[in-house]
C-alpha cells in the first residue's frame, strides 16, 4: 500500500520548496479568482453580480439563482424530461437542454456537459427590447417572466437573449421560456424547480443566492473552486453560475 | 379673428374640392378606363399575384408560422423580416430624396417629389403588410403597444414612429394634391424627422443587441440612414423612367436636369455605402471568433454569391459604372441600374438580417452542437408572401400613376 511512500523524497512544505509549475497553477487560480479574464470562457464572478448588479440598487428577496456543478452532469437528461413534463413544452421545444463539449487535446476527461437555461439575468437584454413590456423581471424574486396576454410574438426577444433560452409556443403563439417553474411548483410552495429536483447528481443547486444560509450561496461565494458565467461581455449580469471540482 | 380664419380656411378648402380636385378625381375615373392593353394585362397579373399569394398567406395562418415560414428557434428572423425592410428602408429613403425638392428646395429635384411621396406611402404599406404576417399577433400589438408601451425598446419607438410617418406622408400628399403647398411643407417635415428617427431606431433594434456581435454598435443605425437614400435614388429613378416609358410622354427640361442630379447622387450614395460595406469587413476580421466565421461565410462561404454577386456587383459596382457611363441622360441604362440595385440591396437586407444570426450564440462555447454556420432556408409560404407584397407595391403604382395623372408637379 506504502510501496511508491518514500519518505526520504518528501519535503518540508516551505515557499522554497514549491516548484515553479505549482507556484504558476496556483497564480493561474489566484488571477481567476480575482477576475481575469482566462481562457475566453471563465470570469470569477464579483458579488455584485450576484447581488441586484449594476449599481442600480435592486435587491430581490429571495433572489433566486442556480448554480450548475459542470462536472457531475453525466447528460441523462432527467431535468429536461423533468422540465418538459412540469411547463408543458412542446417537443420542438425546450426550457432547458444540455450542451456536449469533447476536447480531444484534453489529458484524461475529454468530454463534458453544460446544461443551459434561461440565466434570469440583472441587466435582461430581452426586456430591453420587448415592446409590449410582455416579458419583465419580476421585483421581488428577479425572475424574467413572459405575459401571454402581452405578447405580440414579434421575437426581438429571442434575439436579444445572449443564451438562446426562449422559443415561440405555436399553441399560444407566444415566446416561451423558463422561470423557475415559478407558476407550477414556486408559487405553490415548492422549493425546488423541476429540473433541480429531478437531477440524481445534484447538478442543478437552486435556491436564494442572496441568503448566506442557502446552499448556492456557499458555492457562489468561496475562493477554492472557479465559478464562472456564461458569456460575461454580453454584461447582461446573469444568475446562473457554473461550478467545477 | 378667429373665426374669420377658420372661415378663410373652409371657403379655402371648398374652393378647393369645388374647382380642381373633384374635377381631377373625376377626370382620373377617366383616365383608368384609357389604359393601353398593356396596362391592362399588367394589372390583371399583379391582381392575381395577389390573389394567389393571399390564399398562401390564408394557409400559412390556418397551419401556423411555425408550420409554414423556414425560421428556427436559432434564426427566428428571416426573409419576412428582411423584405420588410427593404420596403421600410425604400420607403424612408424616398422620403428623404423627396424632401431635399419640396422641403429643402433644391429646385433640380422638385419634379420628382409628388411621385416619390406616393411611391413612399406605397411602400411603407406594402412593408407593413409584410409585417403584419410576421407578427404572430399583430392585433395584439396595436393594443399593447399604447397599453404597455416599453420606452427603452427600439420596435416600439421604431413601430410607433413608422406609424406616425405613415400618418404624415399621407397628409402631405394629399396637400399636395390640394396644392396647400405650405401646409404639405410642414406635414413632410415632421414625416421626415419621425422617418428618419423610426429608420435609425429600425438600425438600433440590430445594433443595441449587445448579445448579437455580429449587429452590436452604432454603425446599424447610422448605416441604415445611407443606405436607405441610397434604396430611395433607386426606386424613384426606376419607377419614373416606367412612368414614362408607360405614359410614352418626353421627359421636359425640369425632368431632365432631375433624372441628372438623381444619377450623380446615386454615384455618391453608392460610394458611401462602398466605403461603410469595406470598413465593417475590416473591422470585423479582428473580432472574436464568432464575428470572422460570419465575415468569411460571406466573403468565402455559402453565403459569398449573395455577397459578391448581389450585393456587390449587382447592387452597387456595376450601377456605379453605369450611372456614371450614363452621365444622367441615358434613362433607360440608369432604370436598368436601379434595377439592378433595388435586386441587390433586396438581397443586403436578407444577408444583413441571416448573417447576424448565422453563428449561434453559444458558439464560442466550442459545444458539438453549435460549432459551424447555422442553416436558414426560407419556405415557399415565406417567398409567395414576398411576392405579393412585391406585387401590391407594382399595382399601387400602376394604379397611382393614372389616378394621379403621372404626378405632374405644381409650381411652388
Amino acid at each position: 500500500m506504502f510501496s511508491k511512500f518514500d519518505i526520504d523524497e518528501l519535503q518540508k512544505e516551505s515557499m522554497d520548496s514549491v516548484k515553479p509549475m505549482e507556484r504558476r497553477t496556483f497564480l493561474k487560480m489566484g488571477l481567476l479568482i480575482s477576475g481575469v479574464y482566462a481562457g475566453g470562457k471563465v470570469l470569477q464572478v464579483k458579488p455584485a453580480d450576484a447581488f441586484g448588479g449594476h449599481g442600480k440598487g435592486a435587491s430581490y428577496k429571495p433572489h433566486y439563482g442556480m448554480v450548475i456543478r459542470q462536472h457531475l452532469c453525466v447528460d441523462c437528461e432527467l431535468c429536461v424530461e423533468a422540465c418538459t413534463k412540469t411547463n408543458d413544452v412542446p417537443s420542438y421545444g425546450y426550457r432547458t437542454r444540455i450542451l456536449e463539449h469533447v476536447e480531444e487535446r484534453a489529458i484524461g476527461q475529454k468530454r463534458e456537459f453544460i446544461p443551459v437555461l434561461c440565466n434570469q439575468c440583472n441587466n435582461p437584454p430581452c426586456v430591453r427590447a420587448c415592446p409590449t413590456s410582455a416579458t419583465y423581471k419580476d421585483k421581488e424574486n428577479g425572475i424574467i417572466h413572459v405575459d401571454p396576454r402581452r405578447c405580440i410574438g414579434c421575437k426581438t426577444c429571442m434575439l436579444a437573449c445572449p443564451y438562446n433560452a426562449r422559443y415561440l409556443k405555436s399553441s399560444t403563439k407566444t415566446v416561451d421560456k423558463c422561470n423557475f417553474c415559478y407558476d407550477t411548483r414556486l408559487s405553490r410552495g415548492e422549493k425546488l424547480t423541476a429540473c433541480a429536483e429531478a437531477c440524481p447528481a445534484g447538478v442543478r443547486v437552486f435556491g436564494d443566492v442572496s441568503d448566506p444560509a442557502s446552499k448556492p450561496y456557499g458555492l457562489i461565494y468561496q475562493l477554492q473552486h472557479p465559478v464562472w458565467v456564461l458569456r460575461p461581455e454580453s454584461g447582461a449580469e446573469p444568475n446562473i453560475f457554473y461550478t467545477k471540482g | 379673428m378667429k373665426t374669420e380664419s377658420k372661415t378663410s380656411v373652409l371657403s379655402h378648402v371648398v374652393s378647393s374640392f369645388d374647382s380642381s380636385v373633384l374635377k381631377g378625381w373625376y377626370s382620373s375615373l377617366g383616365e383608368m378606363v384609357q389604359g393601353t392593353k398593356k396596362y391592362y394585362m399588367a394589372m390583371g397579373l399583379f391582381w392575381l399575384v395577389i390573389y394567389a399569394s393571399t390564399l398562401v398567406a390564408l394557409d400559412a395562418i390556418s397551419v401556423g408560422y411555425h408550420e409554414a415560414y423556414g425560421v428556427t428557434r436559432e434564426i427566428p428572423w428571416g426573409l419576412l423580416i428582411s423584405t420588410y425592410i427593404f420596403f421600410v428602408v425604400t420607403s424612408t429613403g424616398l422620403c428623404i430624396i423627396s424632401s431635399i425638392g419640396h422641403i429643402f428646395g433644391v429646385k433640380s429635384l422638385l419634379p420628382i417629389g409628388k411621385r416619390a411621396v406616393f411611391l413612399s406611402i406605397v411602400t411603407i404599406c406594402s412593408g407593413f403588410v409584410v409585417i403584419l404576417l410576421e407578427i404572430e399577433n399583430p392585433f395584439k400589438m396595436m393594443l399593447y403597444n399604447m397599453l404597455t408601451p416599453n420606452l427603452t425598446s427600439n420596435i416600439w419607438w421604431m413601430g410607433t414612429l413608422y406609424g406616425a410617418y405613415m400618418f404624415f406622408m399621407i397628409l402631405e400628399f394629399s396637400f399636395l394634391l390640394l396644392n396647400w403647398h405650405r401646409t404639405a411643407i410642414i406635414a413632410g417635415l415632421i414625416a421626415l424627422f419621425s422617418g428618419i428617427a423610426a429608420h435609425s431606431n429600425l438600425g438600433a433594434i440590430f445594433g443595441m443587441l449587445h448579445g448579437r456581435e455580429f449587429w452590436y454598435g452604432p454603425y446599424m443605425p447610422i448605416y441604415f440612414i445611407v443606405s436607405a437614400m441610397m434604396s430611395g435614388c433607386a426606386a424613384i429613378i426606376f419607377f419614373t423612367w416606367t412612368a414614362y416609358r408607360m405614359s410614352g410622354k418626353p421627359y421636359d427640361e425640369p425632368m431632365q436636369k432631375a433624372m441628372q442630379t438623381l444619377s450623380k447622387l446615386t454615384v455618391l450614395l453608392i460610394s458611401i455605402v462602398l466605403f461603410f460595406t469595406v470598413w465593417k469587413i475590416i473591422t470585423g476580421l479582428v473580432g472574436a471568433e464568432g464575428k470572422v466565421l460570419t465575415i468569411q461565410s460571406f466573403l468565402f462561404g455559402s453565403y459569398s454569391v449573395n455577397f459578391w454577386v448581389f450585393e456587390v456587383l449587382l447592387g452597387m459596382v456595376i450601377p456605379l459604372v453605369m450611372m456614371l457611363v450614363s452621365k444622367g441622360r441615358k434613362y433607360g441604362m440608369m432604370a436598368l441600374a436601379s434595377a439592378m440595385m433595388l435586386v441587390g440591396i433586396f438581397v443586403m437586407r436578407f444577408d444583413l438580417v441571416v448573417l447576424g444570426q448565422v453563428v449561434s450564440v453559444f458558439h464560442e462555447l466550442g459545444v458539438n452542437e453549435y460549432k459551424g454556420i447555422l442553416e436558414y432556408t426560407p419556405s415557399f409560404h415565406e417567398w409567395a408572401i414576398v411576392i405579393g407584397a412585391l406585387s401590391v407595391t407594382a399595382l399601387t403604382f400602376l394604379l397611382g400613376e393614372k389616378i394621379f395623372k403621372g404626378h405632374v408637379a405644381d409650381e411652388h
